[in-house]
């Protein structure tokens, strides 16, 4: 059985806040999903399913889901980071495609930035985590596990923090069209080397911003789709991942979009040539530049060549993405940015970007996301969305 | 890469976050307290792996503790400049095979590079437990391995 044509996604919604500190969790996933189903045309007494992932406050699903007071007969919260609600939509497409539920709801919320959380922190020890025994007293964190990927990636390919920079620069020039975006500043590859080194050989404007807020989805049986007024978006194919340490045999230069990038395209029946637009998570430059290489955009090592000289910036450069500035400049609530790559996508098939990066004739996009933490266990998801 | 610090990264012996216990390391921090370094082999399949498990990541099969030799080489690394001191988190490959992620330590920030030779060095988490880290061998300034664990 495949998803491929028995799902659409009807609506998106991008919590337009970037500060939150006097609105809930719980509020902030509320005012997205409202978002979405008024972008959708539907009510929320037609949702009956709804994802969410670790963001979401409470057990699981249950808390959100009874604040919302939503009537269901599917749950689903898996959870691999900022990837999940990619992985979210492929799991909507299935549950709707078997007729476990016919609108889906996904939501993402939370105020990180409000909190003063960041990627420097250490991460929190779960005391049953297996690994925790071994690796609590070298204070892995998000960037320094991201930052050793890039390290071992430029020690293999002779990948530059030149070529890891203009990542950053190509999102800057779509943040300049965004008045939603943190940072609207065009920046060049010059900016990012002379900000602070944080983690060699990751400076400070190769990481995310950390922003509170949100987002949310409507995915529904395509005769649902049919019958609202919104541009169709079809869910084509999806992949999923995962990779750790392998008990021993590290490898840092791949990452598990190797897997679910693939997988994705063979299911949507289409290749990378055939991608008009990218959604690609950016929780640093180097997690774009790993996913490009993944997903079959250029060959494994190629990918510091092929994100220079602004191969990345709509317009002018082969492999447009993250069109709304990305994580890098825009946006990256819940420090989880998977929902926000969905939503550009859908933007962008809709013909509803921003008209200075709005890609041509976009019938065709992926959007794929890394969570987790690249350089020891992380999750992947890939998805193919289709105009209709 | 572009690492610029000039500070000398140091052991910072009792001065490391502390572990949560688990029965599955216990045996490691016992062994470690008189200054051996275990890894765990496979008895079906064979292969040693990290981080030490009861049963084979390869194969579920049941493993066995064996002394290693705390010899390995720098696979990867970063490092972290602006704390004070500077500090690094890396992974070592071991000459047993495995990698496993650790820091390096006792050594000047130039002495890191990929495939660099180390050799274990246990120091001290802030409760007393031993931590496995590496420095970096064959320096101009290498000493002898510190004394306590």
């Amino acid at each position: 059985m495949t998803i491929n044509g028995r799902a659409h996604i009807v609506g998106a919604y991008e919590h337009p806040t970037r500060k939150a500190p006097d609105k809930s969790v719980a509020q902030l996933h509320a005012e997205a999903a409202a978002g979405a189903l008024a972008d959708a045309g539907l009510s929320k007494d037609d949702v009956d399913g709804y994802f969410c992932a670790g963001d979401a406050p409470g057990l699981g699903p249950l808390a959100m889901a009874d604040y919302l007071n939503l009537t269901l007969r599917h749950l689903d919260s898996t959870d691999i980071g900022g990837a999940s609600y990619i992985a979210h939509v492929a799991h909507a497409a299935q549950a709707i495609a078997t007729g476990k539920c016919s609108v889906a709801l996904i939501t993402l919320a939370g105020r990180p930035r409000s909190a003063g959380h960041s990627g420097t922190a250490a991460r929190p020890v779960i005391a049953d985590a297996p690994d925790s025994p071994w690796e609590t007293p070298f204070g892995p964190t998000t960037v320094n596990l991201y930052a050793m990927c890039a390290q071992r990636h430029g020690h293999e390919f002779g990948t530059t923090p030149e070529q890891l920079a203009w990542i950053k620069v190509a999102a800057s020039h779509h943040a300049q069209h965004n008045p939603h975006a943190m940072l609207r500043d065009v920046v060049s590859v010059e900016d990012v080397l002379a900000s602070p080194m944080v983690a060699d050989p990751l400076h400070r404007l190769d990481c995310c911003v950390v922003s509170d807020g949100g987002g949310a989805l409507v995915v529904a049986r395509p005769e649902i789709a049919r019958s609202l007024k919104r541009p169709l978006v079809r869910v084509m194919g999806a992949g999923e991942a995962y990779k750790g340490q392998r008990g021993g045999e590290v490898d840092l230069t791949w990452s598990a979009a190797r897997l679910s990038g693939p997988a994705a395209f063979a299911e949507a029946g289409v290749s990378p040539a055939d991608i008009k637009y990218a959604s690609i998570y950016d929780s640093f430059t180097i997690t774009v530049l790993m996913q490009i290489e993944d997903l079959g955009f250029c060959a494994k090592g190629q990918g510091g060549r092929f994100v220079a000289d602004g191969n990345l910036i709509s317009g002018t450069g082969r492999l447009p993405f993250n069109t709304d500035g990305g994580g890098l400049c825009n946006n990256h609530p819940a420090n989880r940015g998977g929902i926000t790559k969905v939503i550009e996508a859908v933007r962008q098939l809709r013909g509803e970007a921003h008209p200075a990066v709005q890609v041509g004739n976009c019938e065709l996009a992926v959007a794929t996301g890394i969570g987790g933490l690249l350089g020891s266990r992380h999750g992947a998801a890939t998805l193919v969305l289709g105009r209709e | 890469m572009t690492g610029t610090s000039s500070t000398r990264i140091p052991l910072r012996d009792g001065d490391w976050p502390d572990a949560p216990p688990s029965p599955e390391s216990a045996p490691f921090v016992a062994a470690a307290r008189e200054g051996r370094f275990l890894l765990r082999r496979c008895t079906a399949c064979g292969k040693a792996h990290w981080y030490p498990r009861a049963l084979c990541p390869f194969c579920l099969g049941e493993t066995a503790w064996e002394e290693a030799s705390g010899q390995g080489t720098i696979y990867g690394y970063t490092l972290l400049a602006r704390e004070d001191p500077p500090r690094t988190i890396a992974y070592v490959t071991l000459a047993e095979g495995p990698t496993m992620l650790t820091s390096l330590v006792d050594c000047e920030p130039g002495a890191l590079a990929v495939g660099r030779p180390v050799q274990l060095v246990f120091v001290r988490s802030r409760d007393g437990t031993p931590v496995p880290c590496f420095r970096p061998v064959a320096m101009d300034d290498l000493r002898e391995p510190a004394a306590g664990e």
